[in-house]
């Protein structure tokens, strides 16, 4: 088994309530993981806790096997953790291009001095991000919209465009909160193929999502949370009939 | 060819920057603008920081002062020279603007705004209450004017002018190359979202703090130049009156912008120094004119400008696409 991320007694505490609590949980390289349960049951939290906007209150996250559980968040990008957000915080003001291209800043050295003397490091480091983030686009496939403006483009081009952005920084394994979120089913359709062929191209995929469906096509591997608590990991199908998770979901959605 | 290029129009400004003292003949203009100069290097410092870090600065006149301080105390009270007493005073700039920055971007948003708006206060209680190094409101008298660069001497109106003005065009060159470049790209990250900065990996400590020293070091550089430039320097040049000026600038002209500095500095002093028979009714009209333009023009002047450009351009495009559509349905 080939172990990229590793959580051991998870947990953050806000006051009195454990948001996450006391979660082991295992990502194997190349595959599909899925992160679901009810509103509130901490599957964001613990997305924070791994990419390290969060300290947790207890319990270490280790990745390939090194505990990062204390490493700032810049330092976790650095490390090859990516991640999108809820809701996509990109500049509306600024083309899809102009976006993507600062995502690869992390893997440049260049600093204030080269900027001001303008050197060869500086234009070979610019003519790298420009080139990764025209590769990213071009994955997730945005070549057209590079340069149009963020604010004329839909919601489902600018849940990609996060994921490029998330690309560009050269991940191992990309961790996607809500990606299909807002969008309708054909769009959904599309993202579940491109997460498929991110996945396919050697990248270990950890994702949030609420709609069932696509989750239980996509994932190979799906943690329940609720009230900060595994209440069930396994395959799809394990979930599916699963009585907790079903009690969970108010015998719902869970089979939908 | 197009003549009206961008470029060309920055050259053609730049010689008639140069040539302004000779079509003048003016001495009160070369004043007038040799000082807005001045304020407008300042401008641009606030602007790289809180323009395109995001991160909205009240201190800078403080530095300002502390950048006219620091020259006007090494070449009075001490004797040095003056173009070793500029760096002195840039370095101490930098230095005091490091010791906040660390404390001071611990912080965000209004806060930060809240907590540099004290210490700049601060900083000008420092200078007026110290009497025994600053002379307090009495103010330093005195100060040289810039020492000569072997042949070239800096005592009439016109040799200032240059000086500041050379200044001024080194300082728009390296904010220039800094926005352009990925060091800039990754301060706008940070202005544009924070969080978001960390998770592709940006230190946005390290980067917000060499924002913040860098800009008080164009505030410290234009404080200096201001005391060499009037040769009296008193504690009012650190006060939150001058502070709301240079941010006044900055709103009009456009935050964020490259130009925008620039603009609303010559714009603002120039129309201050037209209204001067007013006296303080001036501010009924810059009150009003700065609220409609935040509120119609969030990105001042410059922002407007680009803003109608790049409509005209989509317009354009429009009407271009559509026309092919016409041809082809024509042929069709």
């Amino acid at each position: 088994m080939n172990l990229l991320i590793e959580t051991k007694n998870l947990t953050k505490r806000f006051g009195g309530l454990a948001a996450v609590n006391n979660v082991d949980f295992t990502i194997e390289k190349g595959r599909i993981n899925a992160i679901i349960g009810p509103n509130g049951a901490g599957k964001s939290t613990f997305f924070n806790l791994i990419s390290g906007f969060h300290r947790p209150t207890s319990g270490t996250v280790l990745f390939k096997g090194i505990d990062i559980t204390k490493l700032p968040a810049n330092e976790i990008a650095g490390l090859g953790i990516s991640r999108t957000f809820q809701t996509t915080s990109l500049f509306d003001q600024s083309t899809v291009l102009d976006n993507v291209i600062v995502g690869h800043r992390l893997r440049t050295k260049s600093n204030l001095v080269d900027a001001i003397l303008r050197t060869k490091r500086l234009k070979r480091e610019e003519a790298a991000c420009r080139d990764k983030a025209m590769e990213v686009l071009d994955i997730v496939g945005l070549t057209a919209s590079a340069d149009r403006m963020v604010s004329s483009i839909s919601q489902e081009e600018k849940k990609r465009t996060a994921i490029a952005l998330a690309l560009a920084t050269e991940p191992e394994i990309i961790f996607l909160d809500e990606p299909a979120a807002g969008i309708n089913p054909d769009e959904t359709e599309g993202l579940t193929e491109l997460i498929k062929k991110l996945n396919r191209s050697g990248l270990t995929v950890c994702l949030i999502e609420h709609k069932m469906h696509m989750i239980m096509n996509l994932a190979d591997h799906i943690m329940v949370l609720n009230y900060g608590e595994k209440i069930a990991e396994g395959t799809p199908k394990e979930i599916r009939g699963n009585d907790a998770v079903i009690k969970a979901y108010l015998g719902g959605s869970a089979s939908a | 060819m197009k003549i009206l290029t961008k470029r060309n129009g920055i050259i053609a400004l730049i010689i008639f920057a140069f040539s302004f003292p000779y079509i003048a003949q003016n001495d009160y203009y070369l004043h007038m603008l040799t000082l807005s100069f001045i304020w407008a290097i300042a401008v641009y410092g606030i602007n790289l920081l809180s323009g395109y870090t995001g991160y909205l600065s009240l201190a800078h006149a403080g530095f300002f002062a502390i950048g006219a301080y620091s020259l006007g105390l090494l070449t009075v009270k001490a004797g040095m020279n003056f173009w070793l007493a500029l760096v002195c005073a840039c370095l101490i700039t930098c230095a005091i603007g490091f010791l906040i920055g660390l404390i001071a971007l611990r912080t965000k948003e209004h806060f930060f705004a809240i907590y540099t708006l004290c210490v700049g206060y601060i900083i000008y209680l420092v200078i007026d209450k110290w009497e025994g190094l600053t002379e307090g409101v009495r103010g330093l008298i005195g100060i040289p004017a810039p020492g000569n660069i072997g042949p070239i001497a800096f005592d009439t109106a016109a040799s200032q002018y240059y000086l500041v003005l050379i200044f001024l065009l080194a300082v728009i060159l390296i904010v220039y190359r800094i926005i352009r470049s990925l060091t800039g790209r990754t301060y706008m990250a940070i202005r544009n979202s924070e969080d978001l900065a960390q998770t592709i990996g940006i230190s946005t400590m390290k980067n917000k703090l060499t924002a913040f020293v860098l800009s008080t070091f164009f505030a410290g550089l234009a404080g200096a130049l201001y005391a060499s430039f009037i040769r009296f320097i008193g504690p009012d040049i650190g006060s939150t009156a001058i502070m709301f000026d240079l941010l006044m600038y900055l709103l009009v002209g456009g935050i964020g912008t490259l130009s925008g500095p620039l603009v609303g500095t010559l714009l603002l002093v120039i129309l201050s120094q037209n209204l001067q028979f007013l006296q303080e009714y001036r501010m009924l009209i810059f009150g009003p004119l700065l609220t409609l333009i935040i509120i119609f023009y969030p990105r001042g002047i410059a922002g407007a400008f680009f803003d109608w450009r790049r409509k005209r351009k989509d317009n354009d495009e429009l009407s271009r696409v559509r026309g092919e559509m016409h041809i082809k349905a024509e042929e069709g």
